[in-house]
């Protein structure tokens, strides 16, 4: 009778964690005001620094849009630089031939125009998934370059739209070269974009874009319109990566064909992953520590920066999966407007077969430093010859290297990725 | 020859060469994604490293361009083998975007690192006397390089679809990418036979990088530059599947090719149309499986 | 203001005893140091460091401070923000470099507003210098080579009927115009304009040389950015037999970059380019430019047209600083101290055109040879002195404006 009976106290606290779990989600937490006062601190620590900044926020709202298909329903798209490229040249386009220069209407319609040929493409496009819908998108994409191209006396072609001219902010606010007024200009629209994205990510279209990102035949099966879902999600994530665009081109006074290249797709869809995908405030994160460290580290050695991006892609892969928010999350054990904390303590349990896999390793560091070795010889870059000389002793100092490296790379993961024997899980 | 037939002639053949080049780098590409279903975005990186490697023997070790090309086939063959039992093996039951993820990781890695000792200069190689200049088919002229491409294309589709056809290892693969779970029950090792077929994939991918620099030149860029070409021809053609890889790669190529004779302004538009027509009526490719 | 320059100009006025008062000029340098344009970056940045070690002395006791930031891709959006910065938080006297015209071209409205000098060390759209009253063009324009060479190859090479071939981007369409205004100027008529798609990727130029072949023209123009590009035009080219077909190959000297040219093989043998420098130049700056070059950068390293620009653009600053005394801080008067300014470079004579601010510099018309030593070289047939940028002095297009 007892055990009856606190197993349905049992179900019924669950149940009512859950309940309020749901209700409170979209409340207004403190910290959400962190990143906000971040951006106006900024502001006044770096007075001359505010070109960069706009640029900052305005990849901020780009990755927010992405962050709507991709984090929240599922969709993955390397194709998102055209509803940027769109947008950016409505604005463009209406202030050079139409003589429209007011900025504020021109960001509405770049956001109302992209958004319309994102329910087109979506509706076509979002019966697939996987492979088919990536090489959709990156198809979608291309072809509005190379149109762009086509009729480069509308476009301008690679050298672009120069010189464009925009009216004064509310009719008194002029654009300055330290860029101040760009940079209030994009915060707020940035404000004004992530309301509304907050209020449709806590509203029940927003549980069901869960829904269908996690289980998308039972959604069908309950009976959950998913197209049309997905269509509308798209077309709301066309207008604000529109309306991203459109900023740009503000901002800038100049815009080219470079807008639709798959590079920048790619670059966003980095950003968002490493900030954290299915979170409001990860395309914050992600897009400005990768723009800060982009700047800072293309300075110093531009090579250095791609090899850089790469280990952190990998990294984050390998040990941060739910990105720089899910790492902070699990550190921190806090609630971020998202999914709760896995707060399990790490402890590394070590096992025999641990030192095989240090083994195979630095064997695998050893190999690579080995043909490292060759090559650096072969491309004859002045790595070394100033304190080893000669090819057997460079390629043994960097298969020796390698194999040290390997091994490092290899205790660092097991010390990363272990449970506590409690839990139970293996490593 | 009447002057329609003599074009028609010249962009069948340019283009079989262009569309060799496309199945040898692509066709491992495809085979690994339809067996594990795994999206090496690496591929090219692997590609871009055997055509340094190429380089690198032909120019500093004064080895030939043919014995060149085998040995960095070979060697990023074997190489890639590490990479997938260290590297590949832990995300095998992760999403795709993961994948993704990864593996461009890696291409920029070796981006970098190739640019670092290399230099960003585009490179060419040496290539042997008989395979420079043009040679005599009967009824007209054509660049013997892209003839012996057509060659070299033609014999290694033989050997391929002979493995795949009529090997016990090629009926096993084919097994596995029709059904996995069943040829893992009828005893086939699918791990060891995914591995065979990766380490085959990312050689013949290094000899397709090889083959490309007297097309393209060689830069360490080359590895994303034409990623997104070779994912084109491997979702057009179907995951998984020899003939469909073939079957795209001419079809991108030759039409490439003639659009590029008829209308050049278009550029890459062609490409790209057939892509999102061919996508949108057959999702899954030519002959790819649901 | 940092603390340490500071001290070390008040310590140096101090040490000259108040009389000359040594400046410090802030350039800022906007090159591509990354990404697939890297090697033009580091020609010109290698060009303007000899410089500057070679000739330092000269403006004693001035001193030139180089603040170099990466240009990025040809978007234009990054060097914007880099300039704009060197502008306002490094203070820069003046900006130098610029690899893209899409940079120069987001830059014009920002130096007009802060009345920087923005010298270009490559960027060749034609219409860049009329953007702003600041900016300085040491480098060339589309039609600087490619206008002589219309006329040149109607007169000279016998093209009586041309086929042009470019990539499929604006300086492509504008080398192509110009040619073809020169040409046919000239007498001779283009028959066949194709497109070679875009500039990011190499395309494979089979097709293309495929159609020129079966057009029958004189000649071919070609057009593609130096790199990658021209090797592989040139194997096409080759390949496809196009010179035993009786198709001259003509072009800018893009089409020969000095560091690739090696590796053309025989194709290349009988290439006609109208160019402003090539390494074989026989004059004694070039000379001792070459000289100084293998001294400082090796023997397998070699300067191309755009070291050479770049060099003359270090020089032509450097005059600046002497005949200002230094004061750099005022960019007009900068701006019309290096009106008019001219001198013997690398590349022949070279003079700033006071009223367009744009280069004027000799064009040669070059063929490629084979040297007694079995090296691939260059040698002139024909110079055409003191080239203008025609499409200024037509007034073609926004060039007019």
């Amino acid at each position: 009778m007892s055990e009856a009976k606190s197993r349905s106290s049992a179900f019924i606290e669950a149940r009512d964690r859950a309940t309020d779990y749901l209700v409170r989600r979209h409340y207004l937490r403190w910290t959400e005001a962190l990143p906000w006062l971040v951006a106006v601190a900024c502001f006044f620590l770096f007075p001359n620094r505010m070109t960069f900044g706009s640029q900052v926020l305005i990849m901020i709202m780009f990755a927010l849009s992405l962050d709507l298909i991709l984090g929240y329903a599922g969709i993955v798209t390397l194709g998102h630089a055209a509803f940027f490229g769109i947008g950016a040249y409505t604005v463009a386009l209406a202030s050079l031939r139409l003589g429209w220069s007011e900025p504020i209407s021109g960001l509405a319609a770049a956001g109302v125009i992209a958004a319309c040929v994102g329910v087109v493409v979506g509706w076509f496009i979002l019966r697939y998934r996987g492979l088919t819908l990536l090489m959709l998108t990156i198809a979608f994409a291309a072809m509005l370059q190379e149109s762009g191209n086509l009729r480069s006396d509308l476009t301008g072609g690679y050298d672009g739209l120069p010189g464009l001219m925009f009216d004064p902010l509310l009719g008194t606010f002029q654009y300055d070269l330290y860029g101040h007024t760009n940079f209030w200009y994009a915060l707020a629209a940035l404000a004004v974009v992530f309301y509304f994205v907050r209020r449709l990510v806590y509203s029940p279209f927003g549980q069901t874009l869960t829904g269908i990102r996690e289980n998308v035949r039972r959604m069908h099966a309950i009976g959950s319109p998913v197209h049309l879902r997905l269509v509308t999600v798209y077309a709301i994530s066309a207008g604000i990566a529109g309306v991203a665009g459109a900023l740009f081109t503000q901002t800038n006074a100049y815009v080219t064909l470079t807008v639709f290249d798959f590079d920048s797709s790619a670059k966003v869809m980095v950003m968002l992953i490493l900030g954290g995908t299915g979170r409001l405030y990860g395309p914050f994160l992600g897009a400005a520590v990768y723009m800060v460290l982009e700047d800072y580290f293309s300075k110093m050695s531009p090579t250095f920066w791609q090899f850089g991006i790469g280990i952190l892609l990998v990294l984050t892969v390998l040990f941060a999966r739910r990105g720089l928010l899910g790492l902070a999350e699990d550190i921190g054990g806090m609630r971020w407007g998202g999914r709760a904390a896995d707060a399990a303590p790490r402890r590394l349990v070590w096992k025999p077969e641990h030192w095989k896999a240090l083994g195979a390793s630095a064997f695998d560091g050893g190999v690579l430093g080995f043909l490292v070795g060759f090559a650096v010889n072969m491309g004859h870059a002045e790595l070394m010859t100033a304190y080893v000389t000669g090819l057997p002793a460079q390629v043994a100092v960097f298969t020796l290297g390698g194999a040290a490296i390997g091994a490092g790379i290899n205790a660092f993961y097991l010390l990363l990725t272990s449970r506590s024997a409690v839990e139970g899980q293996a490593s | 020859m009447p002057q329609f037939a003599n074009i028609a002639v010249s962009i069948l053949f340019d283009g079989l060469a262009y569309a060799m080049f496309l199945f040898i780098t692509a066709v491992g590409l495809s085979v690994t994604m339809g067996l594990m279903g795994f999206v090496n975005l690496a591929h090219g990186a692997f590609a871009m490293a055997g055509g340094f490697i190429v380089v690198s023997l032909t120019r500093s070790y004064g080895i030939d361009f043919i014995p060149s090309l085998i040995i960095a086939s070979v060697t990023i063959g074997l190489v890639s083998v590490r990479f997938e039992k260290r590297l590949y093996r832990r995300l095998y039951k992760s999403t795709d975007l993961e994948q993704v993820l990864l593996t461009i990781g890696l291409a920029f890695m070796a981006i970098a690192a190739f640019t670092y000792f290399y230099g960003p200069i585009p490179k060419s190689v040496p290539l042997p006397h008989w395979l420079e200049g043009d040679v005599n088919l009967g009824f007209r002229r054509f660049p013997t390089y892209r003839a012996f491409l057509i060659g070299l294309g033609t014999v290694l589709i033989a050997i391929l679809w002979f493995v795949f056809e009529k090997t016990n290892i090629g009926a096993k693969i084919r097994a596995a990418v029709d059904n996995r779970r069943m040829a893992e029950s009828v005893g086939i090792n699918v791990d060891r036979l995914f591995t065979l077929t990766f380490a085959v994939g990312s050689g013949l991918a290094a000899l397709g990088g090889g083959l490309a620099i007297q097309l393209f030149g060689l830069t360490p860029s080359f590895a994303v530059l034409y990623l997104v070409l070779f994912l084109i021809v491997v979702a057009v053609g179907g995951l998984g599947s020899l003939k469909g890889t073939l079957l795209a790669a001419l079809v991108i190529g030759i039409i490439d090719t003639g659009g590029k004779y008829a209308f050049p302004v278009a550029g890459n538009l062609f490409i790209y149309a057939i892509t999102a027509l061919v996508l949108l009526i057959k999702p899954t490719g030519f002959y790819g499986r649901e | 203001m940092r603390l340490l320059p500071l001290l070390g100009a008040a310590t140096l006025a101090i040490a000259m005893g108040g009389t000359a008062q040594a400046e410090n000029v802030k350039i800022g340098v906007v090159l591509p140091f990354s990404g697939a344009n890297a090697d033009l970056g580091h020609q010109m940045d290698k060009a303007f460091d000899l410089y500057i070690k070679l000739h330092a002395k000269d403006i004693a006791p001035h001193t030139v401070t180089l603040i170099k930031r990466d240009e990025g891709p040809p978007t234009g959006a990054q060097a914007k923000t880099v300039a704009t910065e060197l502008i306002t938080n490094d203070k820069v006297n003046l900006l130098a470099g610029f690899s893209f015209s899409p940079s120069a071209i987001a830059l014009a409205p920002v130096v007009t507003q802060a009345k920087v000098p923005m010298v270009i060390s490559n960027a060749g759209t034609a219409w860049i210098t009329n953007l702003s009253p600041y900016i300085v063009r040491l480098s060339f324009s589309m039609w600087h080579p490619a206008f002589p060479m219309g006329a040149y190859a109607y007169n000279k090479v016998g093209c009586k009927t041309a086929a042009v071939a470019y990539t499929d981007f604006p300086p492509g369409k504008d080398s192509v115009e110009a040619f073809k205004t020169g040409f046919e100027k000239a007498g001779g008529k283009v028959t066949l304009s194709i497109p070679m798609g875009s500039p990011v990727q190499v395309p494979d130029f089979t097709p293309f040389l495929q159609r020129v072949k079966d057009a029958h023209p004189d000649c071919l123009y070609g057009f593609i950015p130096s790199g990658a590009h021209a090797t592989g035009l040139m194997k096409a080219y080759g390949e496809l037999g196009l010179r035993k077909a009786g198709i001259k190959l003509i072009g800018p000297m893009d089409l020969i970059p000095d560091n690739k040219l090696q590796d053309m093989g025989d194709a290349a043998i009988g290439t006609i380019v109208m160019g402003h420098y090539a390494v074989d130049l026989d004059n004694p700056q070039n000379k001792a430019f070459n000289a100084e070059w293998h001294k400082a950068y090796g023997a397998d390293s070699y300067p191309d047209f755009m070291s050479a620009q770049a060099w003359d653009t270090m020089h032509a600053i450097f005059d600046a600083i002497k005949k200002l005394n230094g004061k750099m801080s005022d960019g007009a008067k900068v701006v019309e101290a290096m009106k008019g300014w001219s001198a013997d470079g690398p590349r022949g004579h070279v003079m700033i055109d006071p009223a367009t601010r744009d280069i004027v510099q000799d064009e040669h018309a070059m063929e490629v040879y084979r040297k007694p030593d079995g090296k691939l070289g260059e040698r002139v047939l024909d110079t055409t002195k003191a080239v203008k940028d025609e499409c200024k002095v037509l007034k073609i297009g926004r060039c007019g404006s």
